[in-house]
């Protein structure tokens, strides 16, 4: 009989094993990637991925995923081309049992094909520091979230960290600066609050844009040679970068009064100029380097076993390590998700609540192995991106490495806040959008 | 006056890189009759190759390039072998898709061998302004297109004295004149496509490696074949002083264009004031400033 009862629970056993086992993974977590590996921006869009790819790696091989279910990044090619970019995230929408959960575009011109169809679809969109600035208004764009800062707190930023070197913001007035930008919905995205501010503080603003891809800026940069701004700030990607910075340097202008935008801030943006990109400076909003407990334990468990997205030397870069704070993001907006729905069966609408309460603070910070690594972030649903706090960091070019030299640069508020509110309000009106009540 | 000075010579200086693309156009042109849409690519891959065999080996870049025009000559032998071989005596629109094929081939093949990072190229060019030029004149001349003047000038009385001297550019000059006519005085097409592509090979490694000194080889070099199709359109599809001549135009032009007009129209009007330049010498020249004048008669 005991022999009976011990086939009989061993027979049991076998059978619910393998269920209890696909309970625990059964239920996979969709998060659609959307990279750029190939084409002219892929220098840049290489490190970005691959941080990103890394960090989901990392919880699959150490948690099994987040709270047990295992996550599926799903890679899809856009070469940076706004319709590539699209057809992704329509292929990619419906795939797997949660669907897509969430987007990263990396890609402004993307982001705004992506802000209607969003709403429509119900599955929030990630654009990190890039986008529209005025999607940080919750109440009008409910599936879009741009934290950590928009483009309007980076500018805002620049201009005050040039005051400060000026010797404050009175100092400006007379001055001229100068925006490089690349001519896209990306690179116009800054003019509007540099031109209030600049009307606020009396600085003229020269507005030189540069074509795609950038190869070629030598008139661009003779302009800025007759114009003699005070400084230079510039909203370039990719190999737009890299010639500006050279052709900056060319002209003898002091790279110590060029400021980069976050995206225009990385070794591949300065390596191929040796050592003429000495003392360029570039907004960012996170800690360069490979020197936090998170790099360590991706380089034991993830590239230690044979699974990192690129190469081991290259962990830590500006822009591996702005892929790692975007899933870092996007993963405790999906914890804050499960906990909000007492369950790990979500999906992007959930998540979408996610990013609404989504808190992670200097101590959750140290808690991932990212002590001091970028500011406290806290969202909510009428607030969809903050703190906007910007950081300058510099290249040495002897040591081959950023270093941040001021931080804590807050935006102006009282000139972006009314601009917000304004775009927002206006695309509201276009889009024919009936704000969403918030009460935080 | 001293800026339009300026503005002037680093036109004439960006439009000798644009020179440099271009000649390769020119050549396979010239010979063949075929529009090598993968010109462009072409000077990416040859960079690539150059910047790849000097990482991953060691070599100075001397050994790099003469292992690089190996490999452009391998290339040549290749297309010729499996693509051009295959497409004789077809309009030459099939051949003008064959190349687009090949340029995202060949794009694709040398992503797969050397990556997409951006890679440094320091073989010693000169880079920044002229300081004699900036402290004397206060103008502004970059040295390393200064360097890449030179190095066109040395490139076109190179072709020039193949093309006009030597018993192989005769030959070209043949089949480039009449195919059929060429072949039946026991001129070997195959054997002179293999050489016409694999010196539009050399100049291409020649123009990637001084656009690659500007920006650190990378996939953007492969637009800068868009770059030289005004100065094709302007100089015509088979000169070659037309390439040059018609480069230096339509940097100056585009220069020009971008700093006395573009402030009044938004700017960033460079790119497609070229284009523009262009067509209004096609209206004129529908050959090109040097191009052959083509009389068909009926």
């Amino acid at each position: 009989m005991r022999l009976k009862d011990l086939a009989t629970g061993l027979a049991a056993l076998a059978i619910a094993a393998p269920i209890a086992a696909t309970a625990a993974s059964a239920y996979e977590l969709t998060i659609p990637s959307l990279v750029y590996r190939t084409g002219p921006y892929a220098p840049s869009g290489i490190p970005f991925a691959n941080g990103y790819a890394d960090y989901f790696t990392l919880l699959n091989e150490r948690d099994g995923g987040i709270n047990g279910a295992k996550i599926n990044v799903v890679e899809c090619e856009t070469a940076y081309n706004t319709q590539q970019g699209v057809e992704c995230y329509e292929n990619t929408k419906n795939q797997g049992e949660s669907g897509a959960l969430v987007y990263q575009p990396l890609s402004t011109g993307i982001s705004y094909q992506l802000i209607p169809k969003a709403e429509v679809d119900q599955i929030p969109i990630f654009t990190m520091g890039y986008g529209r600035t005025s999607a940080a208004d919750g109440t009008i764009f409910p599936w879009i979230f741009n934290p950590p800062g928009t483009y309007w707190d980076l500018a805002s930023g620049m201009v005050n960290y040039a005051a400060a070197i000026e010797g404050g913001h009175a100092n400006l007035s007379g001055k001229t600066l100068a925006l490089v930008y690349h001519n896209s919905a990306y690179g116009k995205e800054p003019i509007r609050t540099l031109e209030a501010l600049a009307e606020k503080h009396g600085f003229k603003l020269e507005l030189l844009p540069v074509d795609h891809p950038g190869q070629e800026q030598k008139a661009t940069w003779l302009q800025i040679r007759r114009l003699r701004p005070d400084w230079v700030f510039m909203w370039g990607w990719g190999v737009m970068n890299q010639v500006a910075v050279k052709e900056a340097a060319s002209i003898r202008f002091p790279m110590d009064r060029f400021i980069g935008n976050w995206w225009s801030g990385s070794e591949q943006d300065v390596l191929p100029t040796g050592g003429e990109a000495n003392g360029y400076l570039s907004g960012t909003f996170h800690a360069p380097g490979p020197d936090f407990p998170l790099h360590q334990e991706i380089l034991d468990k993830v590239y230690g076993a044979g699974k990192g997205a690129g190469e081991k030397e290259r962990v830590g870069e500006v822009l591996y390590n702005r892929g790692l704070i975007a899933a870092v993001w996007t993963v405790e907006a999906i914890r804050k998700a499960m906990e909000i729905k007492g369950s790990n069966e979500i999906k992007a609408s959930d998540v979408r609540d996610g990013f609404d309460q989504l808190k992670v603070d200097e101590a959750r910070l140290a808690e991932l192995g990212l002590p001091n690594f970028t500011y406290p972030v806290e969202l909510s649903c009428a607030s969809h991106s903050n703190p906007g706090t910007v950081l300058i960091q510099q290249w040495d070019a002897g040591a081959k490495k950023w270093n941040v030299i001021a931080s804590g640069i807050q935006p102006d508020r009282e000139v972006i806040d009314p601009l917000i509110a304004e775009d927002a309000a206006a695309y509201a009106k276009e889009a024919n959008i009936t704000p969403r009540e918030c009460n935080n | 006056m001293l800026f339009f000075i300026e503005t002037v010579l680093s036109g004439l200086m960006a439009g000798v890189m644009y020179s440099l693309v271009a000649l390769g156009f020119v050549l396979i042109f010239k010979a063949s009759g075929i529009f090598n849409f993968a010109q462009g690519v072409f000077c990416l891959f040859a960079a690539l190759t150059f910047v790849g065999i000097m990482e991953k080996t060691g070599v100075p870049w001397p050994v790099s390039f003469v292992l690089t025009v190996g490999v452009m000559i391998a290339l040549a032998w290749a297309i010729e072998r499996f693509l051009l071989s295959h497409l004789v005596n077809q309009e030459p629109i099939i051949l003008f898709m064959a190349t687009i094929g090949l340029a995202y081939f060949l794009e694709g093949f040398g992503d797969l061998l050397w990556g997409s990072d951006v890679k440094p190229l320091d073989i010693g060019l000169p880079s920044g302004a002229s300081d004699w030029m900036l402290d004397t004149f206060d103008i502004y001349v970059e040295k390393l297109e200064v360097v890449a003047a030179v190095v066109a000038a040395a490139l076109v009385t190179g072709l020039a004295i193949f093309f006009q001297k030597t018993r192989i550019g005769r030959a070209l000059r043949a089949v480039a004149d009449d195919h059929q006519a060429a072949l039946s005085v026991g001129i070997s097409l195959r054997t002179i496509w293999v050489i016409v592509w694999s010196v539009a090979g050399i100049v291409a490694l020649v123009a990637g490696i001084m656009w690659g000194a500007k920006s650190g080889v990378q996939f953007s070099l492969s637009l800068i074949a868009l770059k030289a199709l005004p100065v094709l359109i302007l100089g015509g599809f088979t000169s070659i002083p037309g390439a040059i001549v018609g480069g230096l135009i339509i940097g100056v032009g585009e220069k020009v264009a971008e700093i006395y007009l573009g402030p009044f129209v938004g700017g960033a009007i460079e790119n497609w004031f070229a284009y523009m330049l262009a067509l209004a010498f096609l209206l004129v020249r529908p050959q090109g400033l040097f191009g052959e004048r083509i009389i068909e008669r009926v």
